[in-house]
């Protein structure tokens, strides 16, 4: 394979409409967030964007988030989770009876937790990837199965309040190193602005960077001027949000577990060798298999993945209400899995993508609380998100076969 | 029994089919055939894998609907324009598969009555419907309970059930796509007595079958089919038409030069395979392949020819991590050292590579593009520890669209949106990239045009020239003479013959597969 490359100067140069329609899947999702955003903003008169209140919504979808990042993984596989809100519950459970009952320190529980995360995961994946049952069985019976267990070791009842130190974990802030008050900011958090705009700065450098690269063996088509109007935008939202949080107490601890979580995920999916063979696997498990890759194995670990994640999650969900309870996680399934779809992925597998997945679960997430601010009852609630899933995945088929 | 032939002689077509020619994008199916069958007659349709045979039947049943072909069909005199299979049962024109129609877990009394149900508004009458089953059985000789599961018969019975059904629908012309090729020879035996019985009712039949013996038995007129074209039509009633008459019939066409020249000259022997076999992986104890020998030496193109169902597919994936099979048994040698290829990732370590017939289902993730199917079997290839460099695999999906001249509009295109031909080469680019010792290409220019044909030889040209060793599996004879260097003959599981391809003929291929089928008719070798 050393062929000569005599590759073009250029890359193939492409229409800013026709680059644009090509990716319409990929924006099309962002800007219906965005969209949603400005909507509520207005109804609101402001409210949703508010410090206090954006910093809620942060910390009312982490842990959906969070799971959604499993869950896209899962379904690119091919498979499905439905058991992920009663492993919340059963981890919030199991870490109160540590902490609370037993009480064993906050970072021994946390890993312990997030062991049993796993297994919990390695179990299912093995049901599912070495038994060949339909993950869609397996995890319904581990719907119940631990939703059972967690009830059992709750004895019925919930348990709390939590050890501050834990608690820190959902309720905390990142500390203020530069709490100078000598630019008469008031409270007025500046290492979470400056962190944001570092944050911003170091993104911008990675997107020119890597579009530097694709130039340099003439593989960029995306037109020079959206190029530069994506990363102002990004750079612009990132020192925004930065600026609001800044004004309340800063950036949740959450947050930035989130945020980490949310990089390496993207990393992974993108630009891995395990990503690519889970994009393969769920595309065409025979085709996979046929070119060598251990297609059962990796299924299994996309569930012990998903495991671990929703422990953390069920963790994330515990020290927030500063309790335990038999109730916790209902439905979050449902959410989770309603995150991917909006976010384009397919239930077919082998198709879908980290930020959708996230920005589906922001779609959802600022639904919610736009709908409660406007005081619009879980009733209908229910029945606007439901209609919003179905219209968001037909929008996306539809353009899907249509390009 | 005199004047049934006599009737059947003299008989008006029941069916005739002319100039009939059907164009996919890119190949030319059918050109210009003609079919006629006279009432009363078993009428056998014989040729190679790919002569058109299935077409013209799909044709006839109205799978390809009237106006997606040109050609005239006139049946009991009539014109007809079909646009569905239901339009040709109507008068009565029924088609059985290869692949039967039924639903496994139902009885053989709701699979007789599919879409026909004994029901009057909609409710079904259970004891009308058993008792025409049970009259419908007898017919062809079936003595099972009709509520008995079809999961439950084998296979030699469902497909008389599948004749019962046919039966059912008032059968004028009844057509057998291959019947017998997955039945035992009593079985068989009893499937033909059934057509012949079917002829004394006047019903007629076209009889699709390899077995030349069968054919020999039963048929009163044999139509000859080859690359899309009728050959000729020969009656075996007026004079006796010899098996090599008709594999000259078959067979006998020129070859030009549509295949490239070869320099290379095989050298030392790189892999070997000895005493491989492997059972069927639903039926443990059926023996799919038998203790089956084969070399490869560098530089040399190893053909394997065989019909459809031979094993040859079953062989290749067993080899290749016991992608099939069970109880999988034999030794493999690579430079004369045993290796392992008990899963694919060892068998590709030590320098296998299967490229496979069904390219759709096996062979390419659809939904991804160009790029992507290219290094899926050798990530590693483009990535430091874990990580993929996206620059360096854009470079070596280029590269490969060049040299193997895939068609597309950049390496970004998702392999759904490509033609057959450039399917292929994507597959083959995947397994070059995987840098294999011995490449086993199976059916690698199945269903693709005569120039990617001639590309894909080319390729192989290479591949050889490099110092590898190439396994070609091919049910087309005139490219395993073309390229092979060397020729196994496989049949029922078993290398029957080898011969180098300079001393090999079409003739001497079918004349060997013929031989073998008929020692295993006569019921050693078969348990």
């Amino acid at each position: 394979m050393s062929a000569e490359l005599n590759l073009p100067a250029r890359g193939p140069r492409v229409s800013m409409g026709r680059f644009v329609k090509a990716h319409m899947r990929e924006y099309g999702m962002l800007l219906s967030l965005v969209a949603i955003v400005l909507f509520f903003q207005y109804m609101t008169d402001g409210t949703l964007l508010q410090p206090l209140n954006l910093t809620n919504l942060v910390l009312q979808n982490s842990y959906i988030v969070i799971m959604a990042l499993g869950m896209l993984l899962v379904i690119v596989a091919g498979h499905i989770d439905l058991s992920v809100g009663s492993v919340v519950a059963l981890i919030g459970a199991l870490a109160a009876t540590l902490m609370v009952r037993l009480h064993l320190d906050f970072v021994t529980t946390t890993l312990l937790c997030l062991l049993a995360g796993a297994a919990i995961g390695a179990v299912q994946g093995f049901w599912v990837a070495y038994l060949r049952i339909p993950s869609f069985i397996v995890t319904l019976a581990g719907m119940l199965v631990f939703r059972g267990l967690c009830l059992i070791l709750l004895a019925g009842q919930s348990v709390g309040p939590f050890p501050v130190e834990f608690q820190r974990l959902s309720s905390g802030f990142i500390p203020d190193f530069l709490a100078l008050d000598a630019f008469n900011l008031g409270k007025f958090h500046l290492t979470s602005l400056l962190l944001c705009a570092a944050v911003a700065a170091a993104l911008v450098a990675m997107n020119t960077r890597a579009r530097l690269r694709r130039q340099s063996v003439a593989i960029e088509q995306e037109p020079l001027p959206l190029f530069v109007a994506k990363n102002v935008a990004l750079a612009a939202v990132l020192i925004y949000v930065g600026q609001l949080m800044a004004s309340y107490r800063g950036l949740p601890n959450v947050l930035i577990i989130m945020s980490v979580l949310i990089a390496l995920y993207s990393f992974v999916t993108r630009n891995t060798t395990v990503g690519r063979r889970v994009y393969a696997l769920g595309g065409n498990e025979k085709a996979a298999k046929l070119s060598g890759i251990d297609t059962r194995r990796l299924s299994f670990y996309t569930f012990v993945n998903m495991g671990v994640l929703a422990a953390l999650a069920g963790l994330i969900f515990a020290a927030r209400l500063n309790t335990a309870t038999p109730k916790a996680g209902v439905s979050f399934e449902l959410d989770v899995i309603a995150a991917c779809f909006i976010g384009g992925a397919s239930a077919s597998g082998g198709v879908g993508r980290v930020t959708g997945a996230v920005i589906g679960a922001f779609i959802m997430g600022v639904m919610n609380n736009g709908m409660s601010i406007l005081g619009i009852g879980i009733d209908w609630q229910q029945v606007i998100k439901g209609m919003v899933l179905l219209a968001a995945v037909t929008i996306d088929v539809y353009n899907k076969n249509k390009a | 029994m005199d004047s049934i032939l006599e009737r059947s002689s003299l008989a008006m077509p029941i069916l005739e089919m002319k100039g009939i020619t059907k164009t996919f994008p890119g190949v030319k199916a059918l050109d210009d055939v003609n079919l006629s069958v006279r009432e009363g007659e078993i009428h056998a349709l014989i040729g190679e894998n790919g002569a058109g045979k299935s077409t013209l039947m799909k044709v006839l049943s109205g799978v390809y609907p009237q106006g997606s072909f040109d050609g005239e069909i006139r049946f009991r005199g009539q014109p007809q324009a079909f646009r569905g299979i239901a339009d040709s049962e109507r008068q009565g024109i029924i088609i059985i598969h290869q692949e039967l129609a039924l639903v496994p877990l139902l009885s053989i009394t709701e699979n007789l009555f599919l879409g026909n149900e004994q029901a009057s508004r909609g409710v079904i009458d259970w004891d009308a419907a058993t008792l025409r089953a049970r009259e419908l059985l007898r017919l062809v000789g079936l003595h099972d309970p009709p509520e008995t599961l079809i999961t439950d018969i084998g296979v030699g019975k469902q497909q008389l059930v599948e004749i019962a059904k046919a039966l059912s629908k008032e059968v004028k012309l009844l057509i057998l796509d291959e019947p017998t090729a997955s039945l035992n020879e009593s079985d068989s035996d009893a499937l033909l007595e059934l057509l012949l019985r079917f002829k004394a009712r006047g019903i007629a039949s076209i009889l699709i079958s390899h077995k030349l013996n069968e054919i020999a038995k039963v048929a009163d007129r044999v139509t000859i089919l080859r690359d899309g074209t009728t050959v000729e039509t020969l009656d075996c009633r007026e004079a006796v038409v010899s098996q090599d008459r008709i594999i000259r019939g078959m067979v006998g066409r020129a070859l030009s030069d549509r295949y490239p020249k070869r320099t290379t000259v095989p050298g030392e022997v790189l892999f070997e395979v000895k005493g491989w076999s492997a059972d069927h992986p639903a039926h443990p104890g059926r023996r799919i392949v038998r203790d089956v020998n084969l070399t490869v030496r560098r530089g040399e193109v190893v053909g394997i020819a065989g019909l459809m169902g031979a094993g040859r597919t079953e062989f290749a994936m067993s080899l290749f991590g016991r992608s099939y099979g069970r109880n999988i048994r034999g030794q493999a040698f690579l430079d004369g050292r045993e290796i392992d290829v008990s899963t694919i990732s060892r068998a590709m370590a030590n320098g296998l590579a299967y490229a496979t017939e069904d390219r759709k289902h096996l062979g390419l993730v659809l939904d991804n593009d160009i790029r992507h199917n290219v290094t899926l079997a050798n990530l590693k290839g483009v990535a430091k520890r874990w990580v993929i460099d996206h620059e360096q695999e854009v470079q070596v999906a280029e590269e490969f669209r060049r040299r193997l001249r895939i068609r597309c509009a950049d390496v970004f295109q998702e392999t759904v949106n490509l033609s057959g031909g450039n399917q292929q080469k994507v597959v083959l680019s995947k397994w070059l990239f995987a840098d294999p010792q011995v490449l086993i290409l199976d059916e690698p220019t199945r269903g693709i045009d005569v120039g990617a044909k001639y590309e894909i030889y080319t390729i192989i040209n290479q591949l050889v020239a490099e110092g590898r060793g190439v396994v070609l599996i091919s049910s087309e004879m005139p490219e395993l003479l073309g390229v092979a260097d060397r020729i196994y003959v496989m049949n029922a599981g078993e290398m029957v013959a080898e011969m180098p391809a300079a001393e090999a003929s079409q003739e001497k291929i079918m004349g060997a597969i013929m031989r073998s089928g008929e020692t295993l008719m006569s019921g050693e070798a078969l348990p």
